[in-house]
């Protein structure tokens, strides 16, 4: 008899073998999401260099499909540039994992979630350091 | 890859020995206990020889036990049987806030039905305190329910002093016996319970089979209708294979209740003292003295339960987060919940529950798997601190 996995093979690849583990020392852009209480929380660190990412860590506390989740898409936006990036959505994740079990698809929204914020905040910081930049000028 | 099964509280494998008078019986006894020709008067006899080894095995009469589909069961007929039978003499039920979902979704289909329910709560060790069941018990509570021991922490409940508060004040007492039934001495006689539950499955037993005790003279209000089966407490022709082969599983569970509690026990403390030695920030759930000798539930700081198990199943374990019924929510175990385990730490916490078939070898391999997997998923959590800070 079939006994159904939990996961498909790639799940099961990233949760044992997650790629770009761990913390960038000086980030350009870090988003944090999701609630330990509920099982789940991401964080995601980006380096940015002309408005491309080149590269990126994360982390995750959760179940074996957000830390697949989180593994997969650090390779997916790894040389992207952030206009890429940010579109890519929880479902083409999910998708590059040979999909996931329906309880589980809220996962993957972690990575999509975290992605996001780690690009809003490397561009809040980008406006910032602009906005401080002008005032610099405004001085001068 | 040998497999090893350390989730003997969700189910245990049906014995060689239960399974030979089982198949006995379903390719040698056709008839229905009912009928009163040969066949049927064959089939009665091994329903009622199994009730008598139920029986014994708890120190009750043959009357009082009445087969049901399982301990789920078991626990509804109790509790509505005696709500919806007592609902004149009053409505106020008193349970605790660890009990299994068995006791504590019938608690509240009763109060949507207009009963009241006090959920008692329980200490950091998992133990509801006797005192305070006294002191919540009114004129029209109508029924106490408390668990012999948790299936998710293992926590053997005060029951005998629980049972005996009852009495005093009058009013029936029910347990929900299901996980301590084969691995701590359980008796009816010592106990003195109105009510008590137990599941074929948790001993060795088949699957679909539990027993409701009742003490004779109390009275309940079935679930079902349709026949005279069980005294009329469930009606229903009678699971004869299942009902046989419960009663063997209860024989076999007495026999080596003494050799086999204290075998797990020692096999138990050896993979509880391995973890902590081999495993910084880990934290044991339930009073370390009041545990069932099988079960061993503990919280593995910065990392989060089903990546463990995951881990685990990649070579060849098995063990559960939280009872099995509820692995599929979200939400942290009720039960480690109630005892002020916090969330996080909740979500992080695993059950291991050893049984007949656990060898040394199986528990010294556990070891050094787990510790392996707790390592990999801290390196990848966002909450590990980092190494000697």
């Amino acid at each position: 008899m079939n006994i159904e996995a939990p996961y498909s093979d790639k799940v099961m690849d990233h949760f044992n073998n997650p790629r770009n583990v761990g913390e960038i020392e000086v980030p350009d852009g870090v988003g944090m999401v999701g609630n330990p209480v509920c099982g789940d929380v991401m964080k995601l660190y980006l380096k940015v260099k002309d408005d491309r990412i080149t590269d990126v860590r994360f982390q995750t506390f959760g179940c074996g499909a957000a830390i697949a989740v989180g593994s997969m898409v650090t390779e997916m936006v790894k040389g992207k540039t952030l206009e890429e990036a940010i579109i890519i959505s929880n479902k083409k994740v999910a998708e590059a994992l040979d999909g996931l079990p329906p309880a589980k698809m809220h996962c993957s929204l972690l990575a999509e979630d975290a992605l996001k914020a780690a690009i809003e905040e490397y561009r809040a910081k980008q406006e910032g350091m602009a906005d401080v930049q002008s005032e610099h000028h405004q001085e001068d | 890859m040998e497999k090893i099964y350390l989730d003997n509280n969700a189910t245990t494998p049906v014995r060689k020995e239960v399974l030979e008078v089982m198949f006995d019986l379903y390719r040698g006894v056709p008839g229905n206990p009912s009928s009163i020709h040969f066949f049927g008067r064959q089939a009665r006899g091994y329903v009622d020889e199994a009730r008598r080894k139920v029986a014994s095995t708890i120190g009750a009469e043959p009357s009082e036990i009445i087969f049901t589909g399982g301990g789920t069961e078991a626990d509804n007929l109790a509790i509505q049987g005696i709500a919806f039978s007592r609902q004149e003499k009053g409505n106020h039920i008193i349970t605790q806030a660890t009990e299994h979902n068995a006791v504590l979704h019938v608690c509240r289909f009763l109060e949507e039905q207009g009963f009241e329910v006090t959920y008692l709560p329980v200490s950091r060790e998992g133990l509801v305190d006797p005192a305070e069941v006294e002191r919540s018990i009114r004129p029209e509570t109508i029924l106490i329910t408390v668990m012999t021991a948790n299936n998710e922490t293992g926590v053997i409940q005060p029951v005998e002093e629980i049972g005996e508060l009852a009495r005093v004040h009058r009013v029936p007492f029910h347990t929900d016996a299901i996980q301590a039934l084969g691995k701590i001495p359980f008796s009816v006689q010592a106990l003195k319970p109105d009510l008590a539950s137990f599941s074929a499955h948790k001993v060795y037993g088949p699957k679909g089979v539990g027993v409701l005790y009742i003490r004779s003279g109390t009275r309940v209000r079935p679930l079902v209708y349709g026949g005279h089966h069980e005294g009329g407490n469930r009606p229903g022709t009678e699971n004869v294979a299942g009902i046989v082969g419960f009663g063997r599983a209860c024989e076999l569970a007495i026999d080596e209740l003494e050799t086999e509690g204290e075998r797990l026990r020692l096999l138990r403390d050896r993979l509880r003292s391995g973890i902590l030695e081999k495993i910084p920030n880990v934290k044991r759930n339930g009073a370390p003295d009041l545990l069932l000798p099988n079960t061993l539930n503990m919280s593995f700081e910065f990392v989060e339960g089903e990546g463990i198990l995951l881990g685990l199943e990649t070579e060849g374990i098995a063990a559960s987060t939280g009872s099995a019924c509820t692995s599929d929510e979200p939400e942290p175990s009720h039960v480690l919940s109630a005892m002020g385990v916090p969330g996080v730490l909740a979500q992080g916490s695993i059950r291991f529950s050893l049984g007949r078939e656990n060898t040394r070898k199986e528990i010294d391999y556990t070891i050094t798997i787990l510790a392996g997997v707790v390592r990999r998923l801290r390196e990848i959590s966002p909450f590990h601190p980092e190494e000697g800070s």
